[in-house]
């Protein structure tokens, strides 16, 4: 009989230098190996643990890969329509005007099915924090194309590559938000990477804080990956994301607060 | 305002008995014939008199949306709006009946279809009685037949809501919505300072997270979740029905109308009494739950039923139903935003189901 041995026992007490945090549930995710979903949720979770605000903050999941957000982030959350989370979000974060309030989206959600409630939460300048995953396509639904899919990348619905003269360009939504006198702070940000994530972490942790200042919407966008959507291995994915994503979705801060 | 009538439109005094209903949350999308009641809000300014939350959004698809999550926050949130708004508010208000959340949601209905007319019409009754988005569920539905009406029903709408975690819609139209009686409210009530224990007002310690959905992928767990609903309803057919009876005991025809056909309809029974037809009239309250037993317990009395409704005739179907061929039953209707004068709805009487 084969005899197994768990992470927990290898590691010694003395030598433990990393758990999962407590607002992660041990639920297994369902998640394709690779994917950057996991890492989000694990940077949220963590900076609500480290903030000391999991009897205070509120979810809203989107349709999608991450629809089953709620069973990974152990805090109250609700599961919107596709693309309406910014709707329920404004309408808690007024009723609830102590509370943290965030959204999670998708590409799709976000960018296409849900673009007049991201423009107009964000120029009413709720004060929520709304994380905008975008990796290029649909995953759930089986890679169809996003309105954030590259110029001639191929998915189920553009077989031949995205063709500028019929599915326009690669929408550019967080510039869009940028421009919008209601967002307090917007930045793009990363997870394939160590240093990315340490990064990314930062800038999730400045925008649940902006909420305490009552001054307008903070906004994140994660580019990440979808490696089975893009019929990659993951290691593959990772080299795709930074050759060809990043030009077209470049990292770092597009809005800060201006310091005094 | 109080213990004192006043005069006012339909359209305000939905306003007005929300405010003081103790609602946390109007969230809507101007749309004709309902526009008065966010304007009245935000004239009002309820933010400063009980801290409600009045906000326009950018869309009714928005603002259905907002209902969902300040519901599933545990608050009292409502929403008006007229018919395309509410064709497109159809998809939220499915969710929301999943997710078994109490909103309240009012329909100053127009005649359509599609963009249709501002004029007033009832041809929204399968639309509220039927389910109206995807999926098997049912809205509780008032039919306010006058402005004491609307600001009573609001009350009772949210009582309901909250009674069967459930959407309720308050089904009235262009007519009571514009037009101006006398209304008397009832006093300012407290806003709620204790949240139901399913919402997500945030987890604390002593409890696990709450979670706000209508998703279920196995298909045994959603059915059971369904035969849940089912019950639900069953149980608000058994105790919720309401309706009003004028001049039944000794009629022999009787109409059957909700709302302002109803009103027309009380001047109808008089002329009909008048020229010694011997009607009465049936206003169903409730449209679901629908009074489907008094109006059979009235198919062994009279001799005929004649549904009046703004329509090409939606109630009828269920009157037919819940007399199962017991009895003729007609219907007659105006359509596109016309309103029926009583003494026509006498002669539909007389063709339809006296001579016919």
């Amino acid at each position: 009989m084969a005899e197994y041995t768990t992470v927990n026992e290898i590691i010694s007490k003395e030598n433990l230098v990393y758990t999962k945090t407590k607002v992660l549930t041990d639920n297994v995710m369902h998640y394709c190996p690779g994917c950057g979903h996991s890492t989000a949720h694990r940077l949220i979770a963590e900076v609500i643990e480290e903030m000391d605000i999991q009897s205070k903050t509120i979810g809203i999941a989107p349709v999608g890969c991450s629809v089953f957000m709620y069973n990974y982030i152990d805090v109250d959350t609700q599961e919107a329509s596709h693309g309406r989370a910014p709707a329920l979000a404004t309408a808690i974060k007024r009723l609830w005007p102590d509370r943290f309030v965030f959204t999670y989206q998708g590409d799709g959600d976000l960018a296409a099915i849900g673009t007049a409630e991201t423009i107009h939460a964000c120029n009413r300048g709720e004060n929520i924090t709304m994380i905008f995953i975008n990796n290029g396509i649909y995953g759930m639904t089986g890679g169809q194309m996003a309105p954030t899919t590259l110029l001639g990348m191929k998915t189920s619905t553009t077989p031949y590559g995205r063709d500028q003269a019929l599915m326009g360009n690669p929408i550019q939504i967080t510039d869009l938000i940028a421009s919008l006198p209601g967002t307090y702070y917007v930045s793009r940000q990363a997870v394939h990477t160590p240093s990315y994530v340490r990064k990314a972490k930062k800038a999730i942790r400045k925008a649940f804080e902006y909420q305490q200042l009552n001054k307008g919407t903070s906004f994140v966008e994660i580019v990440s990956n979808c490696n089975s959507g893009w019929k990659m291995t993951p290691v593959q994915a990772n080299r795709w994301l930074d050759d060809n994503m990043l030009p077209v979705y470049p990292l770092g801060d597009i809005k800060i607060p201006e310091e005094k | 305002m109080e213990d004192e009538f006043v005069l006012m439109k339909g359209n305000e005094a939905i306003a007005e008995a929300a405010i003081r209903a103790g609602v946390d949350g109007y969230f809507g999308y101007p749309i004709t014939p309902q526009s008065e009641v966010m304007e009245y809000l935000t004239t009002a300014k309820p933010w400063e008199r009980t801290g409600m939350v009045v906000l326009q959004a950018e869309s009714e698809v928005a603002a259905i949306n907002m209902l969902y999550g300040g519901a599933g926050s545990g608050k009292k949130v409502m929403t008006s709006s007229s018919s395309p708004g509410i064709s497109l508010m159809q998809e939220g208000i499915s969710y929301i009946a999943g997710a078994e959340l109490p909103t309240v949601i009012v329909n100053v209905v127009r005649g359509g279809p599609g963009l249709g007319t501002i004029q007033p019409s009832q041809s929204d009754y399968f639309q509220a009685t039927k389910g109206g988005g995807h999926g098997d569920y049912h809205l509780i539905v008032l039919a306010p037949a006058s402005v004491q009406e609307m600001a009573d029903f609001m009350e009772l709408a949210f009582d309901l809501a909250f009674k069967y975690r459930n959407p309720t819609m308050i089904l009235s139209d262009g007519a009571i919505g514009q037009m101006m009686e006398k209304v008397k409210f009832k006093p300012q009530k407290k806003r709620m300072t204790e949240f139901p224990d399913w919402a997500t007002t945030g987890k604390t310690q002593d409890r696990e997270r709450n979670i706000i959905t209508s998703l279920d992928l196995d298909p045994y767990r959603q059915e059971k979740f369904n035969e849940k609903l089912q019950k639900k309803y069953e149980d608000i057919r058994q105790k919720e029905v309401r309706y009003e009876e004028i001049s039944c005991d000794d009629a022999e025809y009787l109409f059957i109308a909700y709302g302002t056909s109803a009103r027309i309809c009380q001047k109808s029974v008089q002329l009909a009494r008048a020229e010694g037809i011997k009607a009465g009239l049936l206003r169903p309250v409730t449209l679901f739950p629908f009074p489907e037993k008094t109006i059979l317990s009235y198919a062994d009395k009279v001799k005929g039923m004649l549904s009046v409704e703004m329509s090409a005739g939606q109630m009828v179907e269920d009157i037919r139903l819940s007399v199962n061929g017991k009895v003729p039953v007609a219907h007659y209707g105006r359509m596109g935003g016309v309103i029926p004068n009583p003494q026509e709805v006498v002669e539909a009487l007389k063709q339809k189901i006296i001579g016919g």
